[in-house]
This record gives C-alpha cells, structure tokens and sequence, in this order.
C-alpha cells in the first residue's frame, strides 16, 4: 500500500516536472526504444550520462516503436519532453516546418560534430540549420544464403553489376529457387529495392531530386528504373504481397530464396532462424549504370530538443553527450548497428564491418529510406505503386501517371 | 375545465404543471448532454474540418470545397466505394444465412444448448482474432485452404495478395461472426413464435416452404429488421477486419471508406486530417440514406401500434 502511493507520487512528480526540486535538474526523455536492445542500449546511455552529470536526473518514457509515431504528435503539441527520439531527412520536416523542434545547430558548432558526424550533416540540416543529434545508423544491401548459392553453382564474389546478377537469377530458377524474395505486406520492404535501383541506375542527386518532388515520375529516367526492375520480377518471390518481411526472412532461412534486398537490423532474424557467420553472405546492391559514384541506403535514428521542452540547456548537454565518440561506440555496440561518429570504432560482428566500410567508402552519398526522404504521403503513393508493379508489370505507365498527380499535390 | 383568468390566488397548479413538463427534460438532461458533445457537435466538427487543410500540427487552411473536389478525382476513393457496396451486398448473406443455422438449431435435443453455444461461438471472439486466424487460414505455403487448393488443382492462389479476391476473402471471415449474430437474433425471436399459430397452420396444411413463408417469417418480423440493421451498419464500418488482415492491400484494393478515412487522417503516412475528414462526411451521408430509412420504419410502426 505504501509502496503504491509513493509509487503514484513519483510518477506524479515525473509527469508534471517540478522546478522547485532545483538542486535535482530533471530531463524528461521520450522514446521508441521499446524493443530489447534499443532498451538496453538507452538504459546504458541514461546510465553514463547521471554519471557525468550528477546533478541532472534523465526520466525516460518508453514507447511502443509503432505507437510512438502517433503518440509524438501528441505529447509535441501537449506535453512536451525536453528529449524526444526521431529520424532523420524528411522525416523531420513537418515538424522543422511547424516549429515543434528546436534550432540546435550551436550544439553542433560549439562541439565540431559537423567534422565528426560529417556522413549525417546533410539529412539533419533543414534551411541551413541543424535540428537534432543522429546517434546510430545501419546499411542496407543483399543479405543472401551462402548454401544456396553453392547448390547452384553460382559465385557471389563474382556478382558485381546488375547484368550479373540477373545472370545468376536464371541458374538459381533452375535450381527452383527464388533469386530475389521480399514481403511487401507492410510496403517498406520494397521501397529499399527501388532506392536502391535508382542511386545505381541514376544516381543520388537524381534520386534525392525525386524523392524532393523535383522530377516528373513520368520522366524517362524513372521509367529507366522500373525496366531494371523488371528484369528480376520473373525471379521474384511470388507471394510477396501476401508476407511480412519475417515471412520472406523464413524464405531465405530455409534455402527457398538466395537474396534478400534488406538492412542489417534483419541480421538478427536471420540468425534466430539458425543462420551463421558461415552461412550468411552480406554483398552491396551491383552497379547498374557503370562510372556512378556509389551511394547508399542508411537510415539514421536520432534525438531533438522539442520547441516545448523546459530544459532547454541540460538537453543541449545531453545533445553533445549523444554526440562523442565513446558514447556512440559504447551505444552502437549494444545495438548492433553503426556509430555515426567518424572517431567512434565498430564492433567485431562482420556484418557490421562490411557496412561501416560500405558506408565510409560511398563516394555518391547516403541516402535515408524512401518514406524518409520523401514526404509522407508521397512515400505511401509511392510504395503502394511499387506493390503494383511488382504483382502487374505492365500496368507501369499508369501506376506512374498516379504517382505524378500525386507529385502534382503534395509538394505545393 | 376551462383556463381562469389571471388571478394572483390560481397560480399555484401552474408550478406543478410546468414541473411536470419540466421533469423529463431534467432526467433527459445527461444523456442529451453526453449525446450533444459526443455526438452531435464531432459530426459538425467533422464537417468543419473538411473545408481544410490541416496537418493536425501546423495552422488550418481553408481550401472551401478542395478536399471534395480531389475526392471526385481520387482512384483510391471509387475502389473504396465499389468496395463498400461489395461489403454491403454480401455482408446481407449472413441474415438468411443465420435464419437457417437458427430454423435448423430450434429443436429439442438432448444437449441442444451446448450446440447453441458453439455456434454462436465465433461472435464471441474479438474481430481482431477472427481476422488472424482467416489470415492463417488463407496464408500462403502453410494455409488450410492454400494447401487444399494446391491439394485439388496443384496450383494455388493467395487469397490476400490477389487484387480481384482479397475483398471477398475478407468479407468472408467477416460473415462468420455476423452469421452467428444473426442466428442468436433468430432463436431469440423463434422462441415467441405462437405454437397454437403454428398448430392451426398445420392443420391448415401448411408445412415446409409455405410454413416458413407465410406462419413463421411474419412473426419473425422484428427480428428480421434487428439482424438488417445490425448487419448494414457492420458492413459500412467494417474497418477491424480490413486493417488486421490487409491493411488495405495490396495496393490498396481492399480498402473501404473507413479505412482509408483512417489512412488519410491518422496512419503512419497521414495526417491530412481535412481530407480525412471529408472522407467522414461522405460515408456519413451514405450511412445517414440508411439509418433515416431504420428510423423512419420504426416511427412508422410504433404510429401504427398506437
């Protein structure tokens, strides 16, 4: 009975953030870190920064992953935290363009992170300012199954272009296994597949003009796109629109399918399945255009100050933590994913080497996601024709001529 | 007893008359309270907010009739009207339907209840549960009827994936709970059947068809009426079922009004609350053909009755 009134006072006192208790700051942090190593590795980091900083108590309020997207709308506009969690490049727009997050971009002068978090600079400034701190981003690029390909004959150090690869789809159908699979139940699954066929068929400037609404999806360079694409329908999954992408991740698991266009965080599945280091292959998306700087995919999670956060100056504080090369080495390795931090160093696992060598080495820029670097409703437009495509090839110019009315609409 | 004039010493049964009148009103009071905040003045609210465009963060711009315009030019909204029509024809199977598993169950049977309760069984169950295990049920490589298709014909089809199919598919499982809504509607209503009607009927020599039609149906009346409406209304918001085992897909094809309300309005990729909210308006206005009808029976019955 006592404990439960205490406990009741203390979320009380966590919910409405006193400031008489002024010797004891309090920062309020929301996240979605609600899966088992996002938690463990905000626990850790929540840990260290009280450490260094005595005086400020972090509260966290965890969030369901898919909740929170609907929930940071709300607790923006009501209740602000001083701390919230979000991702970068357009995704953040709307709430830069609303005034929801705050400007943080001296946090980014006054501690050098344009030189450290360089590979990030681009998709956190909006109108040439900053408006958060990325702390964590992953590859994607074709997982395959090492097995299948020596069952079928095939050589995947020898895969380098586009041509290749459709090559060795054809001797895996005679082998009656998917090339490609996918589960596009949930659509985000194949909007990898598209990013990455444009950045190799026309490049990233291009590919970032038309996720800003700069170019016609009409344009013949897009269509250039889907006719690559198309190549590898036939070797393609069939169901695809029936699974989720665990569904397709069981696929390639069982030796049913040799590739799967995916990002690291899928390592995990792949290996609850009973996969190994010996087993699973990790290969960058070929080249389809020859001579194009190589760009890649890396969607980037990252923390902002809300325009309504009343501690304003200890967040800053906690900005710059985020920031430093040990923390993000120490976060990331719980985490299983990359630091963006150019002084921070990457974990053993060599998935995770591969793609921190990847990403290093991409002369032609990173790319976010698709729904990230366009605007949402773009985005779900966008998805929902590659789905079509995918099941009804030939219905491509007028799955293009919606997707241009759409353009039309959304960027006024 | 003609009304006196004015006088000072008559004016005490007047208090008590108007208290009389007033009375209903005061105990009507919460309810129309409720009613008038949770109901009348969000549908006016809706109607407001479809005449913007509005984010739900930034400030409201009035585009006046814009939101509707689009509609009119908006694929995705005539899928999902054709959709809900679908729902709305086949979803009507589930009266008759449920009408024949009650006719069938009103028997005197040892343990007769116990068949009773598994029928009505499915009902029971969240939407959310039903629309899982028909998900299962149709799911490719390990799916009861994707394995006896590919069994029967060697080549099999996932229900959900394909364009043509997935709307039917999801109406199916949505008729499983309503059938047996349905039919608890029509065991209820079977038990006040008149047996000395149905006595004379048969000594009349009625049975079979004719029994049905003209002795038993006719007393079935209300519940009949019960069951359409029920089963409209749950054909125009069937949203669970379509989000739980599509979410609208593929490709949007097996999107209803509802959902793609939701889509627009509140999803993931949303948040064009104007739009949405038009949506609203006009699945209102479909609903609202159906319910004046409902309204205008009942009120007409209960005329009659008096």
């Amino acid at each position: 009975m006592k404990l439960s009134t205490t406990v009741a006072i203390a979320a009380l006192m966590a919910t409405v953030s006193l400031p008489a208790f002024a010797q004891q700051r309090t920062l309020v942090l929301n996240t979605d870190a609600s899966d088992p190593a996002p938690k463990a590795a905000f626990d850790q980091l929540v840990a260290d920064f009280e450490a260094a900083n005595p005086d400020i108590d972090v509260v966290v309020n965890v969030f369901d992953h898919e909740g929170y997207k609907t929930a940071i709308r709300n607790f923006l506009t009501a209740d602000s935290p001083d701390l919230a969690n979000w991702y970068a490049g357009n995704r953040m727009a709307p709430f830069v363009n609303s005034n929801q997050f705050t400007d943080v971009s001296d946090v980014w002068e006054e501690n050098g992170l344009k030189e450290s978090l360089a590979p990030a600079l681009s998709s956190m400034t909006i109108d040439g300012k900053q408006w958060g701190v990325p702390y964590t981003y992953y590859q994607w690029g074709i997982y395959y199954n090492k097995d299948v390909y020596a069952k079928a004959g095939v050589d995947a150090g020898a895969i380098k272009t586009w041509d290749e690869f459709v090559a060795a789809c054809d001797k895996f159908k005679e082998a009656g296994v998917d090339c490609l699979t996918t589960g596009s139940k949930a659509l985000w699954p194949i909007a990898g597949i598209f990013d990455y066929l444009d950045l190799r068929t026309n490049g990233y400037d291009f590919h970032m003009q038309l996720t800003n609404g700069e170019v016609a999806w009409t344009d013949d360079r897009v269509k250039a796109v889907f006719a690559e694409w198309a190549k590898v329908l036939p070797y393609t999954t069939q169901n695809h629109a029936a699974i989720d992408w665990q569904d397709a991740v069981a696929n390639l698991v069982q030796g049913k399918a040799a590739n799967y266009v995916m990002g690291n965080f899928a390592v995990a599945a792949f290996k609850d399945g009973g996969m190994t280091n010996d087993n699973l292959g990790f290969m960058p998306f070929p080249e389809i255009t020859p001579g194009l700087a190589r760009a890649e995919e890396a969607p980037t999670d990252t923390i902002h100050i809300p325009a309504g956060a009343k501690n304003v100056e200890d967040a800053k504080t906690f900005l710059a933590f985020l920031a430093s090369a040990d923390v993000q080495t120490k976060m990331n390795d719980t985490l299983g994913q990359l630091p963006i931090n150019t002084g921070a160093s990457v974990g053993e696992d060599p998935f995770l080497q591969q793609g921190f060598e990847l990403l290093s080495t991409a002369d032609g820029g990173i790319a976010q996601f698709f729904d990230r670097d366009a605007p949402a409703e773009m985005a779900k437009a966008g998805m929902e024709g590659f789905q079509e495509f995918m099941v009804k090839p030939d219905r491509v110019d007028a799955i293009l001529e919606r997707l241009e009315k759409t353009r039309a609409r959304v960027y006024k | 007893m003609p009304e006196a004039p004015a006088i000072p010493a008559t004016h005490a049964p007047r208090p008590r008359r108007s208290r009389r009148a007033l009375a209903p009103w005061l105990f009507l009071a919460p309810g129309l309270a409720m009613f008038l905040i949770y109901v009348i003045i969000p549908i006016f609210q809706s109607m407001w907010v479809s005449f913007y465009d509005w984010d739900g963060l930034s400030d409201a711009t009035w585009v006046g009739m814009a939101n509707y315009v689009e509609l009119m030019d908006d694929e995705a909204f005539y899928v999902s009207l054709k959709n809900n029509v679908i729902w709305l024809v086949l979803y009507m199977l589930a009266v008759p339907a449920g009408l024949m598993i009650a006719l069938f169950l009103n028997q005197t049977v040892r343990g007769i209840r116990i068949y009773k309760s598994l029928f009505f069984f499915p009902f029971v169950i969240s939407q959310v549960v039903v629309g899982l295990i028909f998900s299962w049920f149709y799911a490719p490589d390990f799916g009861l009827l994707y394995k006896l298709i590919e069994g029967l014909t060697g080549q099999s089809v996932a229900i959900l994936a394909d364009e043509r199919l997935v709307t039917y598919g999801i109406i199916a499982a949505g008729l499983w709970p309503q059938i047996a809504y349905c039919m608890i509607l029509y065991l209820t209503g079977l038990n006040a059947v008149a047996p000395d009607q149905i006595e004379a009927a048969r000594l009349d020599g009625a049975k079979g068809w004719k029994m049905l039609w003209y002795v038993v149906l006719p007393q079935l009346r209300p519940a009949t009426f019960i069951a359409i409406v029920v089963t409209v209304i749950g054909a125009l918001r069937s949203f669970d079922l379509v989000s739980i085992m599509t979410s609208g897909g593929p490709f949007g094809s097996s999107r209803v009004l509802s959902y793609y309300m939701y889509e627009q309005a509140l999803s993931e990729y949303g948040y064009r609350m104007g739009y949405g909210a038009a949506i609203a308006v006009v699945l209102f206005g479909i609903m609202m053909i159906f319910i004046s009808g409902f309204i205008w029976k009942m009120w007409r019955d209960e005329k009659g009755v008096r």
